[in-house]
């Protein structure tokens, strides 16, 4: 067992383990947003990012580093607040993130994010950028403009089904989610049709061709319960 | 019997102003006057005076010739290798006799590009002539790893690839990682815009980047190793290639090296163009096939890096300078640079400078003597205003802080970066609002989208720019720029977000009246932003010669021949400055501010 600090109290850990596994076991909430039990960590939105005193303060993604012995991790402070805010702020800027008419309204991380950080405006210029919709798959949609990007659609898809349906194109700005290298979805050679991706998503972005406003669902914790039940190699 | 050795350069950038067909005349000229027994032609790696090309140096007496042309030829043959009388007018500046008498060469240091421009990069026998790969035999017959990783830390060699990390503390690391195979790479990517040093060390001599591989192997135990050289650098790539398959003839490269059990072999990987990918663990993605994408560190690539396995990545330059510390020592290597910064540094001097090109200077020396000594000064006529270092995401430091060291610590202090080596120097027609807003485009488009400040960061500070310049600024702008650099510099993923902010911060910093004048006055002080400035005719200078109102694409420059003055309607304008350069009298001048 490794023993390090979060948030001021001592905390015991299985070697291996991450940041945010070992303050979670210990009832220390940190939030996440591109982060899913079940997949690899990517480190990639930046919202769990925690400062390592015992690193000269280095800020770290919580969901991608291992703990190490004696170890000082500050979760929560004033910087990071503001940190984590501004980078929420930015995420709604981006694309389009108007709840009011969201088939995920109160289903959504990114929504709850907002809640939880306390963010009641944004600072930044909306870019709206307008992007395109793939409705062709019979029973899903991705709407781009809700997509931040998180690809955690992309891993359940490699990693839990096995299907490399999802990976990303273009870079920048101009990054974009896509089925089998950017053909239309109907037309993937690859999709199993599981439905994985859609629970996977955090947001409004991928979901069930069913559902109308805050109707859609998510239940991101099957990937885990798939993950789980896998026989250990 | 041989008299005179001619180098001529056939760095990249003299091939393409025609170098080829230099040598190629030269080479019919001896012929012609039966001098090919006491003349001899060897082609060399990059000289330095890029601008000045195509150059030529003639042994033993060191007679530097530029802008040479297939005319010059019959001239420097009949005069000089016959009558022994140099050519003046292609001599530099005319006047100088020898090369150590110019300055750009006399305050160089050269070390890194000791042999470039010296020795025919395509022949092995010439670079172990002048000591080539006797570092590597040093190593592998008399020195244990563990002496050669000491004697790397002990000379302070830093990494010349941006970061300036320890090179001996990284090979430590990596001697004692934990797995197998390891491997190591050279980072060969070199993707800031202009820059060309490494380019220049894998064109002229490519044997000390695999001698400092082969050195660097053996003292962390690894068995392979990568070149990652970007695929825009062809005859880089042929010069590597055959470099590596002469070294393995020689055996100095493959199984038993030099006779001792330590084998070790180079391969190269082509890179597709992304800057990000020069990045480490972007690099190693991309070697695995995979996306070019960073990934969090730790773990770092010397834990954990090619497919799962220790790897050590080390640049061009830090690889080349590796001989010189194991053959000439640690204390001499340190002997050059200051306390924290050791050894000689490569840039790409560039910008409005008289001498652009590539120069090796020691580290620690002032910013103004790179710029003004080697490089010259700027033009002229001119007045300098600033000098941009380290690269897209280095900083403008202003006149002022020419006496800053250039040395890690110090660039760093003041806001700006070692970076790769490039260096831009901008004079007073330069508006610093818009060089920040160039920079910043430069790394808004090559983010690769995977962290959220990086990404969404840079191109929100990029649209605030836009707004400045094209006069929409307000006075919420400059704080709103600030906050969200310092967000995008804690918050990126890798060095790309990291950095990217630092042209802003730093013309924030040293220029804030040109930011303000943008947005309270709605001005271009240097009348670079074209929304910004208007055009005015000069009344008194204006002859109604008409050159104006016939070279004006928009009809905006009116009046009426023989009757001045002439005048710029505002709302034709475009600011393409066709007439400013039409005019004869001057009597045309862009003003900072809007119209009225
Ligand atoms: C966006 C980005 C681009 C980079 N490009 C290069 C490059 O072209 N060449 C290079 O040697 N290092 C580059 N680096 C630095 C490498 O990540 C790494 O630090 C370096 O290659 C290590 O070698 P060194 O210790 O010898 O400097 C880049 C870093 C970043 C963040
Ligand atoms: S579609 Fe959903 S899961 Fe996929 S990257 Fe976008 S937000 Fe993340
Ligand atoms: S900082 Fe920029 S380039 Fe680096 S991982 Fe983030 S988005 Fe990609």
């Amino acid at each position: 067992m490794i023993t390090l600090e979060i948030a001021g109290r001592q905390v015991q850990a299985e070697p291996g383990q991450t940041i945010l596994e070992a303050a979670e076991s210990a009832g220390i909430h940190i939030p996440t947003l591109c982060n899913l039990k079940g997949l690899s960590p990517r480190g990639a939105c930046r919202i769990c990012l925690v400062e390592v005193t015992t690193w000269r303060g280095k800020l770290v993604p919580s969901c991608a580093t291992s703990v190490e012995e004696g170890m000082k991790v500050v979760a929560h402070s004033a910087r990071l607040r503001e940190l984590r805010r501004t980078i929420l702020e930015l995420l709604f800027a981006e694309r389009n993130h108007i709840c009011a008419v969201c088939v995920s309204n109160g289903s959504c991380e990114l929504q709850d994010l907002a809640c939880e950080l306390g963010m009641d405006h944004v600072r930044y210029p909306y870019r709206f950028p307008g992007l395109n919709m793939d409705a062709s798959h019979g029973k899903y949609v991705v709407d781009h403009n809700r997509c931040v990007l998180c690809g955690r659609c992309v891993r359940a898809c490699s990693e839990v089904e096995g299907a490399m349906t999802w990976g990303f194109s273009r870079r920048g700005v101009d990054t974009l989610v896509a089925t089998d290298v950017g053909s239309p979805w109907v037309d993937s050679k690859t999709c199993t049709e599981c439905g994985k991706c859609v629970e996977a998503c955090p947001t409004g972005a991928l979901l069930d061709k069913r559902t109308s406003v805050a109707e859609q669902e998510k239940d991101p914790e099957v990937l885990s319960q798939v993950t789980e039940r896998r026989p250990r190699v | 019997m041989r008299r005179l050795d001619v180098l001529v350069c056939s760095g990249t950038a003299c091939v393409s102003s025609g170098s080829t067909e230099v040598k190629e005349s030269l080479a019919q000229a001896l012929a012609d006057s039966d001098l090919r027994s006491e003349v001899r032609i060897l082609e060399t790696g990059c000289m330095g005076p890029c601008e000045l090309g195509p150059v030529m140096m003639i042994y033993p007496e060191g007679t530097f010739y530029v802008k040479v042309s297939p005319d010059d030829v019959q001239e420097i043959v009949e005069e000089h290798f016959l009558k022994g009388r140099p050519v003046r007018r292609l001599l530099w500046e005319g006047v100088a006799p020898a090369l150590k008498e110019v300055p750009f060469f006399a305050r160089q240091h050269k070390l890194v590009l000791a042999n470039c421009g010296i020795i025919n990069p395509e022949r092995i026998e010439e670079y172990i002539a002048r000591g080539g790969y006797e570092a590597l035999a040093r190593a592998v017959s008399e020195m244990s790893p563990e002496q050669v990783i000491s004697e790397v830390s002990a000379s302070g060699l830093r990494g010349r690839g941006g970061a300036g990390f320890p090179a001996g503390k990284k090979w430590e690391l990596m001697r004692n990682a934990n797995g197998s195979p390891k491997y190591i790479v050279c980072n060969a990517d070199e993707g800031d815009p202009g820059a060309f040093m490494d380019r220049a060390v894998l064109e002229g001599d490519p044997h000390a980047v695999i001698e400092g591989m082969a050195v660097a192997a053996y003292a962390v135990g690894a068995q392979r190793g990568f070149v990652y050289v970007r695929a825009e650098y062809p005859l880089a790539i042929s010069r590597l290639e055959e470099a590596v398959g002469q070294a393995r003839r020689m055996g100095l490269l493959g199984d038993s090296i030099l006779e001792t059990d330590f084998s070790f072999d180079i391969e190269l990987r082509m890179g597709a163009g992304a800057f990000v990918c020069g990045e480490e663990t972007a690099l190693i993605a991309s070697i695995e096939g995979k996306r070019g994408e960073p990934r969090p560190r730790p773990p770092f690539p010397t834990e954990s890096g090619l497919w799962g396995c220790p790897t050590m990545i080390n640049n061009v330059e830090t690889l080349a300078c590796v001989r010189h510390v194991v053959v000439g020592g640690a204390d001499k290597f340190a002997s050059v640079g200051t306390e924290t910064s050791k050894g000689t540094k490569v840039f790409a001097l560039a910008g409005q400078i008289r001498n652009t090109g590539l120069v090796e200077v020691p580290m620690g020396i002032s910013l103004r003597e790179l710029v003004m000594e080697v490089g010259g000064g700027v033009p002229e006529g001119r007045n300098l205003k600033a000098v941009q270092i380290g690269g897209p995401s280095g900083g403008c430091l202003p006149e002022k802080l020419l006496d800053v060291p250039v040395d890690y610590e110090s660039l760093g202090e003041h806001g700006a970066i070692m970076g790769s080596g490039g260096v831009i120097v901008l004079d007073d027609t330069a508006c610093m609002v818009n060089v920040a807003k160039f920079f910043l485009e430069f790394t808004a488009d090559e983010s690769c989208g995977k962290c959220v400040p990086c990404r969404v960061g840079t191109s929100t500070m990029l649209d605030i720019l836009s707004r400045i310049v094209a006069g929409q600024g307000t006075e919420a702008d400059v704080p709103r720029l600030k906050e969200l650099a310092e967000s995008i510099k804690m918050g990126s993923l890798c060095g790309l977000g990291q950095t990217a902010p630092n042209p802003v911060l730093s013309t924030l910093r040293y220029f804030p009246e040109e930011y303000e004048a943008h947005i309270a006055d709605r001005a271009c002080p240097a009348g670079v932003c074209p929304d910004l400035v208007h055009y005015l005719v000069l009344v008194d200078q204006c002859r109604a010669c008409d050159r104006c109102r016939q070279v004006c694409p928009t009809g905006a420059a009116q009046g009426a021949p023989g009757t001045p003055p002439y005048h710029i309607e505002d709302e034709l304008c475009i600011r393409c400055g066709a007439c400013v350069e039409a005019c004869p009298f001057d009597a045309i001048i862009v003003k900072p501010g809007r119209k009225g």
